[in-house]
């Protein structure tokens, strides 16, 4: 990847990954004949850099384009700027250089205000460790994911949130199997059963893109497993776009139809899963 | 050199007995002392006036034995005794009420105000430095005697206590599902009251009890400025030389902070 980042030059949509790619893959941003047919753009970035005041470098020259439907794993050694990445990408973080599109919202270093609201009102976030409540209710934590949607200033608490709020939270509990639990205190559940609830809170938003950072980090394997099977298939069943970070190779090739790599500040390759291989992950960590 | 040395190893000295001291720390030792010995000189008790104060105080408790116990006197009493509950009571509740937004606004990291949260901050601080007793006699003056006054000085001294350990409780409080909330959009009001006000809520029912216990015992004194409570009583006892009737307040006193302790740490227990 030698590429300059190219500064807010319009472009038009890359080629999506649908086309099998042939010989060697290539490393870098694909650019390909155009798929025949292209879902909508979910997230695009152009020449996107990034370093922190402090000087810090953590990225430069990326260049991404996720689409609808996509279920998109990003992986890379500790501190190679997978959360720094998906923060710029999202808006939460200003990004250095270059072009953002999320959801439609075109934007340079960081959306304005307005978009910024669009753009949360459209996204659900699972964190690492969840970020639950802990001294309040399941049902508390599911309907707290309301909050930042228009109406939602009483959806604080379960008590207080408008009756439609509270059965679609009970019905989202449902679909993580969960609904026994609505009750309990959010600080008595397991690590896993905390991560699904988490994964409830960010569904009930009804989000076209699921923005999950190491969701399955602190778990055991076994119930890591479970977490990403359900993310992934929810994800699909409702047709949101997911993109998540993983350290755990298996995760990323079992539960995503493409992988990004991020090595030394650069994409080190962006391909569909199934043409990932061991040894292509492996190389994102040595050598 | 490495063929010089010898394989045992040199053995560590353990370290000196006494503390090493620098010639700073001991001129300050010296100064203090001095100003000690002085200052005790001026102001400590001399022999001769303990010699003469113990007897005297051996008779006035004799003159206060038995306490009195007339009925007309303990149901005035009993009615001082509740006002001094009632001051305490409402004082704190709304100390405590006014408090959590004071503390709220105060909280680093957490206050709308970003750096003018100084201000809230020195206010709770001049509320907290400013003895009770000052701020009674300054409501006597300017809201006249009486329980009113007593109210109002426990107000401001809960929230000198409270706006302090609410703040401190928030700032601490876990800051992943602030994030949490704050990522998608919510805003400071429902982060307080959905994350961090559950977060804090042992913590705050806590410093509330302390604040009850401590108006109690500070409203018991406040009548001796005239705000109001059992402490008018007392004071009146004392200046009329009833001292029976100052004996019998005093016990009584003496069982209501008591029972209040008793009280609070179990409410304490409960609330864990
Ligand atoms: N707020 C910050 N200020 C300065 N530097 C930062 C900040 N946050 C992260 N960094 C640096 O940016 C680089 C990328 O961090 P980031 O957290 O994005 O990596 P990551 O790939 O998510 O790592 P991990 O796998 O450990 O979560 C690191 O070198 C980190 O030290
Ligand atoms: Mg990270």
């Amino acid at each position: 990847m030698e590429r300059v980042p190219t500064e807010h030059v319009p472009v038009p949509p890359l080629a999506g990954l649908r086309p099998a790619n042939t010989g060697n893959p290539p490393i870098g941003p694909l650019v390909k004949p155009p798929a025949p047919v292209l879902a909508p753009q979910i997230i695009g970035a152009r020449g996107l850099a990034k370093t922190y005041p402090n000087g810090q470098a953590v990225f430069a020259g990326v260049d991404l384009d996720i689409r609808a439907d996509q279920r998109v794993a990003l992986i890379g050694s500790n501190g190679a700027g997978k959360s720094t990445l998906l923060k710029c990408l999202i808006g939460l973080l200003p990004s250095t250089h270059g072009e953002i599109t999320t959801l439609g919202e075109r934007f340079l270093a960081a959306p304005n205000a307005a978009q910024l609201t669009r753009l949360r009102r459209q996204i659900g976030f699972v964190f690492q460790n969840h970020g639950l409540v802990g001294r309040q209710s399941v049902l508390t934590n599911v309907i707290q994911g309301k909050l930042g949607l228009p109406g939602s200033w009483r959806a604080w608490h379960h008590a207080l949130a408008r009756q439609e709020w509270r059965e679609e939270a009970m019905a989202v509990l449902a679909e993580v199997r969960l609904a026994d639990k609505a009750s309990a205190r959010a600080d008595q559940l397991s690590g896993g059963q905390a991560q699904r609830v988490a994964i409830a809170r960010a569904l009930i938003r009804r989000p076209r893109l699921l923005i999950a950072d190491e969701p399955a980090a602190s778990l055991d394997p076994a119930v890591g497993r479970d977490i990403m099977r359900i993310f992934s298939e929810l994800a699909r069943d409702h047709g949101i776009t997911l993109v998540y970070t993983t350290h755990d190779m298996q995760h990323a090739l079992d539960y995503s139809d493409r992988i990004v790599a991020l090595k030394d500040g650069k994409v080190h390759f962006d391909r569909p899963t199934t043409r990932v291989s061991l040894r292509d992950m492996d190389g994102v960590f040595h050598g | 050199m490495a063929s010089t040395t010898s394989p045992t190893l040199p053995r560590a000295l353990p370290p000196s007995r006494l503390p090493s001291i620098s010639p700073l720390s001991f001129t300050v030792l010296v100064v203090v002392g001095a100003l000690f010995l002085v200052s005790m000189g001026q102001v400590a008790p001399s022999p001769e006036k303990l010699a003469n104060g113990l007897p005297r105080m051996a008779e006035l408790v004799g003159r206060m034995l038995p306490p009195n116990t007339d009925p007309g006197f303990l149901q005035r009493m009993g009615w001082r005794i509740l006002e001094t509950l009632q001051i305490a009571l409402v004082g704190t509740v709304f100390g405590v009420v006014i408090s959590l937004p004071m503390g709220w606004l105060a909280a680093r990291g957490i206050s709308p105000l970003g750096a003018f949260r100084h201000f809230p901050r020195a206010l709770i601080s001049l509320f907290r430095t400013v003895p009770d007793l000052v701020w009674a006699l300054l409501f006597v003056s300017t809201l006249g005697l009486g329980a009113v006054a007593g109210t109002m000085t426990i107000v401001v001294d809960t929230i000198g206590f409270c706006g302090r350990f609410f703040a401190e409780a928030m700032e601490e409080a876990d800051k992943k599902p602030q994030e949490a909330l704050h990522a998608i959009g919510a805003n400071r009001v429902t982060v307080l009251c959905g994350a961090i006000l559950p977060d804090v809520m042992p913590t705050l029912i806590n410093s509330s009890l302390f604040a009850l216990e401590k108006a109690v015992r500070a409203s018991v004194v406040l009548g001796l400025v005239g705000a109001g409570g059992i402490g008018q009583e007392l004071k009146v006892a004392f200046d009329l030389f009833q001292y029976r009737n100052a004996s019998a307040i005093i016990l009584a006193i003496f069982i209501i902070v008591l029972a209040m302790e008793f009280l609070t740490d179990r409410l304490r227990a409960k609330f864990q």
